[in-house]
């Protein structure tokens, strides 16, 4: 069947089988490889991106039920060669190590930025929830999104 | 030797040295733009699929794989009788059917006579994407004979057990080590029965007995494992992108397994999403991609689904432990002795220096003085995935220092003193080291108490007992567990440490530009620690480089020099020696060419990080930089002194590194429902010099967080039919934001005096020294309830049952 997912403000039209994961769709048809897989079954969340803006785990969607709809993946966080806050806080805060579950790690956090500009601890342990991590223990990846929520933007804080 | 020092500052504001410093990874690694294996994809590579046994222990009647074949857009369906087909010129038997394990056993590649295991390895389809590769598995018809599995340790050396081992001849599940050694001993067995046969007769003294058992758990890293093989047929080059935490020992066994010229093969491991062990062995499925490149001729990608990972590539622990300690009644500990069964799986396939098929659990006296221990491991076959060695596990002090410590535990309970008295009055003291433990082992450095302090400082001990006394007199149930532990890493000093024969020195190279930067080549291999970064902090806390002009090299083994990789803590240890020794060597030449240029002796010039000056004339001198240059051009060099700024080092440690903590973790416990709080957790950690606090501090957290899952929820259990109970990530539970506490940190420094920066290695001391904490803190909460021990993972259900004082086997399907 014949789709078009808008990824970063992309358009993306490919002929896929019915039963293609969005995160095959995003990988292997986009080419987009930051973001990965990591469990089949929701719970680890590694595979997660934004659809219309909302966190998705994007192992258990078929990118069918995203025809029509926007994606951001992390390859989109970055806005005119300026770092998206986030990013930059998982760099400062040392929120990464092997990297592998921070591109939805990074998206999730986004989105909570986008509609809670500043969280407790306790709501960004709560927003982070469904995604594991194993290398960090998750304190630096809470002060990562805690340092992007102090030092947003120069739009957001215009905005 | 320095431990802590402020480091100069770069003109990009980096530390010229040791300090805490932004990572050079991350920079790629925030943009999406790592490159994992399954990121590889080469022009017309295939992709692949297993099909794994549904059966623990059964006899394969027949394979039809017709259907399969004849499926559009499969290339090929292999089975073991297709392997046992495949020649292989190779001193490790004739055919591709099997495979050597890092422990001298075998291990299928695809099962020929039977099945060991639920999720072995049985047939192999390579084909155009991964959605038909899958398809074609359920077209596989397989004959199954189901056998009576063994999935208990304790019934695997009953006389009636079935064997299942028959491929080598075996009569019984009793794994025989390389030696023919069918029980690994440490100690002195008749001194540590004298100590207790005394203890037992003297009316001052306990002896306290306790069954522990440390349950199979999995390292789970994000990242399954994957390779991408291709075999050029012309060039006879095989290039394999594979998930690999030792990339050059990897080259190695490919070329005994395959047959292949060992010139001919290189291993590229890419960026690794974590590894804690996962990665170190040789899998059935990076084999068999390599064989799907030597049968279709292009190149070919496996990938494991989460399921194949916790079900077939390398388990942890699965330890039985009966454990028993001497003491006065006063807290003088006398002596320790241990009896462990060790649930191996099907094969063998242990990843740990020859010589200590235990691992090092032999270092289970922990962090006490006392004069007397023995231990015995018996080491059995089950029909259980292979592996042991994993998880950041130290190889096996994870157990050693769980046990010790739970064994502690149950000792301050029987002679009701507080545990952290108890540990207080036994620590090993600071004049003692090096300390000759009684199973042998020479632990370098350490301030024990200084740091049972600090952490007892931080937590604010006292005060917590307080507050839980007045809680328990409300009927609230809190509780503070304490585990000090110590570690020995860095394997191996060559003489005594190998695997496969392959002693465990690393060799490294570094080579300055003309222009006064440089790059490194080392042999170890990140999967998240951070080597980019802190391999270039080395270089330049030793040649006053900034950090920013050295690059590191690794995960390629046509790039980088020989060594044994990333797995025991063994990184800093003995690769970043390797990078310090290196790199004075690289100092020790520019001095020469200096002098030359300074027209004056080597031995009249001083050494101020970065340059090179004449004593006593602080003016006339030349940067690390000019130096380069000059080695580079036309300046007469002494006879027998080369141009150029390169040198390469092979480090072999001369022993191991032995660093230690102390961790406490305050626990609330709902006994309604079992229900476990970790409120607090406190972690002072000596890992001697930090090269790089930030990332220390990171691996520290990482480390914690693995204990609260294996403490609270992280279990592999199996029914008595053989089906794996903790299969995906729905049923093997691992801690979220939600479960961990804010971690609270501290540090003590005590420098290694043996390795040229002091440094001890940190990447496991967390998942090593956690669990205990954790478990000691619930039973200490549910002590009141008359409970003196209850086997992780403390679920609700299991610390429920212990209240209850009806504990049941929590690595099997309950039965009530």
């Amino acid at each position: 069947m014949q789709l078009t997912i808008t990824i970063n403000g992309t358009p993306v039209t490919r002929d896929v089988e019915p039963r293609m994961l969005l995160v095959h769709y995003v990988r292997e048809e986009a080419g987009l490889r930051g973001t990965h897989w990591g469990c089949d079954t929701s719970n680890c969340g590694t595979c997660t991106l934004l659809v219309d803006g909302t966190p998705v785990k994007s192992c258990t969607m078929l990118a069918a039920q995203a025809d029509g709809h926007e994606v951001t993946t992390v390859e989109g966080l970055e806005q005119g060669g300026e770092l998206d806050p986030v990013q930059k806080g998982f760099i400062e805060c040392h929120g990464l190590q092997c990297g592998f579950c921070t591109p939805g790690m990074m998206l999730t956090g986004r989105h909570l930025l986008d509609h809670n500009p500043h969280p407790s601890e306790g709501e960004i342990r709560e927003a982070i929830s469904g995604q594991i991590c194993r290398c960090t223990g998750y304190k630096n990846i809470v002060k990562a999104i805690q340092w992007a929520a102090e030092n947003p933007a120069t739009s957001e804080v215009s905005a | 030797m320095t431990a802590v020092e402020d480091a100069p500052i770069s003109a990009a504001g980096n530390p010229i040295g040791f300090g805490s410093m932004k990572r050079v990874e991350d920079q790629r690694f925030v943009r999406g733009q790592g490159n994992y294996v399954d990121d590889v994809n080469l022009p017309g590579m295939l992709h692949s699929a297993i099909l794994r046994s549904p059966f623990a222990h059964a006899r394969i009647v027949s394979i039809d794989t017709s259907a399969a074949e004849a499926l559009p857009g499969v290339h090929a369906v292999i089975t073991g009788k297709v392997l046992e087909g495949i020649p292989r010129p190779s001193l490790l038997g004739d055919n591709f059917a099997w495979m050597p394990t890092l422990s001298y056993d075998t291990q299928a590649v695809l099962a020929t006579d039977k099945v060991r295991f639920q999720g072995q390895e049985v047939a192999f389809v390579i084909a155009d994407t991964r959605y038909i590769a899958r398809d074609a598995l359920e077209l596989i018809d397989v004959e199954y004979e189901p056998l009576e599995p063994v999935m208990d340790a304790k019934r695997a050396l009953d006389a009636d057990a079935p064997v299942i081992r028959d491929d080598k001849g075996f009569t019984d599940n009793r794994v025989v080590d390389v030696h023919g050694q069918t029980a690994w001993e440490a100690g002195d067995k008749a001194a540590t029965d004298a100590a207790f046969a005394a203890a037992e007769a003297d009316p001052d003294c306990v002896v306290v007995t306790q069954e522990i058992m440390y349950p199979r758990v999995h390292p789970a890293p994000m990242e399954t494992c994957g390779s991408v093989a291709y075999l050029d047929k012309v060039t006879g080059q095989l290039t394999l992108y594979t998930t690999s935490q030792a990339p050059h020992a990897h080259r190695t066994v490919y070329a005994m397994v395959a047959g292949l010229p060992e010139q001919k093969i290189r291993i590229i491991s890419p960026d690794i999403g974590g590894g804690f062990g996962n990665k170190v062995g040789v899998y059935p499925g990076y084999v068999l991609s390599v064989v799907g490149s030597i049968v279709t001729g292009r190149p070919v990608k496996w990938m494991e689904d989460r399921s194949e990972n916790l079900m077939s590539t390398s388990f942890a622990r699965d330890y039985h432990m009966t454990a028993s300690i001497a003491a006065t009644k006063e807290g003088k500990i006398l002596a320790v002795k241990v009896h462990v069964l060790a649930d191996h799986g099907a094969f063998n396939g242990v990843a740990q220096p020859t010589n200590f098929p235990a691992g090092f659990f032999h270092i289970f006296s922990g962090s006490y003085d006392y004069p007397n221990a023995h231990c015995v491991v018996e080491p059995v076959y089950t029909n259980k995935a292979p592996g042991g060695v994993a998880y950041a596990c130290s190889f096996r002090i994870t157990e050693a220092a769980y046990m010790i410590e739970r064994l502690v535990d149950c000792l301050a309970q029987e002679i009701e003193m507080d545990p952290a008295d108890l540990r207080l009055k036994n620590l090993i003291k600071p004049e003692q080291f090096p300390y000759k433990s009684p199973t042998g082992w020479e632990y370098d450095s350490g301030q024990y108490e200084k740091t049972m302090r600090v952490a007892m400082d931080i937590a604010g001990y006292d005060e917590l007992r307080r507050e839980q006394a007045e809680k328990r007199a409300r009927g609230e149930y809190m509780g503070i567990g304490i585990s000090f532990f110590t570690e020995g890493v860095g394997a191996g000093p060559r003489k005594t440490m190998d695997i496969l024969g392959l002693g465990m020195a690393d060799g490294i190279e570094l080579r300055i530009h003309p222009t006064g930067k440089g790059v490194l080549r080392i042999s170890v291999q990140s999967q998240g620690q951070g080597h980019e970064t802190t391999f270039a902090q080395i270089v330049s806390h030793e040649l006053g480089i900034p950090p920013e002009d050295i690059d590191v090299v690794h995960g390629d083994t046509d790039q980088t020099p020989f060594g044994l990789g990333t797995y025991g803590s063994r990184s800093t240890p003995v690769s970043g020696a390797a990078a310090s020794v290196v790199a004075r060597k690289i100092r020790d030449k520019a001095r020469i060419i200096a002098a030359a240029a300074l027209e004056c002796s080597p031995d009249d010039l001083e050494w101020e990080l970065g340059r090179w000056y004449v004593k006593g004339d602080k003016e006339r001198g030349k940067t690390i930089q000019e130096i380069a240059l000059l080695s580079h051009g036309s300046l007469e060099l002494p006879e027998g002194v080369e141009g150029h700024l390169d040198a390469t080092v092979v480090y072999n440690p001369p022993n191991l590194t032995y660093p230690y903590g102390c961790y406490i973790a305050v626990v609330d416990v709902d006994p309604g429902t079992g229900q476990v709080k970790v409120r607090r957790f406190i972690a002072v950690d000596d890992c001697g010099t930090r090269i790089n606090p930030m990332i220390v501090e990171g691996q520290v957290h990482g480390g914690l967080a693995d204990g609260i899952g294996m403490a609270l929820m992280e279990l592999i259990a199996f029914d008595e039919d053989g089906n794996n109970l903790g299969g995906s990530l729905m049923d093997y539970l691992l801690p979220t934001a939600i479960e961990c506490p804010d971690w609270e940190l501290g540090e003590t420094v005590t420098p290694s005096p043996h390795h040229p920066i002091g440094a001890k290695g940190v990447g496991e001391s967390a998942t090593v020294g956690s669990p205990a904490a954790v478990v000691n803190a619930v039973i200490d909460a549910i002590s009141p309830f008359g409970v003196r021990h209850a086997d992780m993972p403390l679920t609700p259900a299991n610390v429920w049952r212990a209240i209850q004082g009806r504990p049941v086997r929590v690595d099997m399907a309950i039965v009530e």
